[in-house]
């Protein structure tokens, strides 16, 4: 009976978890076919630990502890080629925001963005450090 | 002719090259970029979150800017900025309920944004409203055969001017309006698979290495494919392609620099303006020697 309870309780938490990133991308998960073409033609895919189609089959399976620990979230750099590429209409760079949003809501910065040196701050325009900024801070 | 323009920040200081050499082609092209008396950031980058709608404030307000001068369309050159304030006036104008709340709360805002304000790119005037036609024929007229006759341009994107579909200035995988530029100053496009690949984008703040290996692989590219010189509309794409080629020979010690230069710079030079408005002092690799012979 208690084994049964856990899996409920499992479950629900689960459902928590990938209707917060539904709802934060306005994406329907179950569209997606796996067919990999946003992992084919990421830019950024070699540098990444889950792939992107994996992320969507990792939401999915309500594996929230993987995702939040991975480093794929952060290198995404939200460049849009897997979001005109889908064939299912999936916007996948909204996923990866939802996902990041998810940490970020919880106050907890990626990295430490604002401990920069002086001359770091003196080379970088301006855009690089307010969109690095709006990425990767709470 | 007329038209409102929003600078965004980055064209004020490091990207002034890209600022001064538009202002001036522009004003020899017949329109007048008169930038709007007061704006703010745009925050440069789209909120991605279905309702993160405080991060609209900033660039819906200037759009209000724009109205507030009695105005329907706003041009940038920033594709970054462009992005941004194309996808929010989109947003802002198709949804009604977001519209409301945000109006709502800029309520000491004396005019009430509706959605009716038109975002536009540089290239996007260069194209509807002057004409590449037009840019031909005055380029011709400056220098016969013109100034760049000869010169093999590779036209890159990246991502923010073509990605999504709702804002992209041209086809998001097949684009041509750079090159349909790159003809009209008279000079050659080559054609590279890499135009519209992501250089790394704000990556480049705490992942140097991952910006390296993407703005190696994109002018490698281009250089194979015989480019003397690569253009661009995106303060970031610029400083990740320009900028990092330091990085880059440090970890590619046979890697050959190659310019980086902003569209505008470029057409100024076809123009045959004013050095002055070229402002190649702020580009990092010296574009003097391959685009002033
Ligand atoms: S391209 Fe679309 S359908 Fe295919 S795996 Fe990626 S998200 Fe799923
Ligand atoms: S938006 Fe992110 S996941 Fe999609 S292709 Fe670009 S870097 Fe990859």
């Amino acid at each position: 009976m208690f084994r049964g309870m856990k899996f409920e309780l499992e479950s629900k938490i689960k459902n928590k978890f990938v209707q917060k990133v539904e709802e934060l991308s306005g994406e329907n998960l179950s569209a997606c076919y796996q067919c990999g073409k946003c992992s084919a033609g990421c830019p950024s895919a070699p540098f990444m630990d889950i792939l992107p189609n994996q992320v969507i089959r990792l939401i999915q399976l309500g594996m929230k502890k993987e995702l939040m620990n991975s480093k794929t979230i952060w290198i995404c750099a939200s460049c849009f080629t897997c979001s005109v590429r889908c064939p299912k209409g999936v916007d996948l760079a909204k996923i990866m925001e939802a996902l990041r949003q998810i940490q970020l809501r919880q106050n907890i910065d990626y990295g430490k963005p604002l401990n920069l040196s002086k001359e770091k701050i003196g080379e970088l325009p301006q855009i690089a450090l307010v969109s690095n900024f709006r990425k990767f801070t709470a | 002719m007329k038209l409102a323009y929003y600078p965004g920040c980055t064209l004020k200081t490091q990207a002034k090259n890209f600022e001064d050499s538009a202002i001036a082609s522009f004003e020899k092209l017949g329109i007048e970029l008169e930038e709007l008396k007061r704006w703010n950031c745009c925050g440069t980058v789209y909120s991605l979150t279905s309702d993160d709608l405080m991060h609209h404030l900033a660039p819906i307000r200037n759009l209000i800017r724009v109205k507030e001068e009695g105005k329907s369309k706003v041009v940038t050159f920033c594709s970054m900025c462009y992005n941004t304030l194309k996808r929010s006036a989109i947003r802002i104008k198709n949804n009604d309920e977001d519209r409301e709340k945000i109006n709502n709360f800029m309520d000491r805002e004396e005019v009430k944004y509706e959605g009716d304000i038109e975002v536009l790119h540089g290239l996007e005037v260069l194209k509807n409203e002057v004409g590449f036609d037009k840019i031909t024929k005055i380029v011709g007229e400056v220098h016969e055969p013109p100034i760049l006759n000869g010169l093999k341009i590779a036209p890159y994107y990246g991502c923010l001017l073509l990605r999504p579909d709702e804002i992209g200035i041209d086809d998001p995988e097949n684009p041509s309006i750079l090159e349909d530029f790159i003809y009209a100053i008279g000079a050659e496009p080559i054609d590279f698979p890499y135009k519209n690949e992501c250089c790394g984008a704000y990556q480049t703040v705490n992942e140097v290495n991952i910006v390296v290996d993407k703005a190696y692989n994109i002018i490698n590219n281009a250089q194979r494919m015989g480019a003397n010189i690569i253009i661009t509309s995106c303060p970031l794409c610029e400083f990740n392609l320009d900028k990092r080629q330091k990085d880059i020979k440090k970890k590619y010690p046979n890697f050959k620099e190659i310019p980086v230069v902003y569209f505008t710079q470029a057409l100024a030079v076809a123009l045959g303006l004013d050095p002055k408005t070229y402002r190649f002092d702020l580009n990092y690799i010296s574009p003097q020697a391959v685009l002033v012979k």
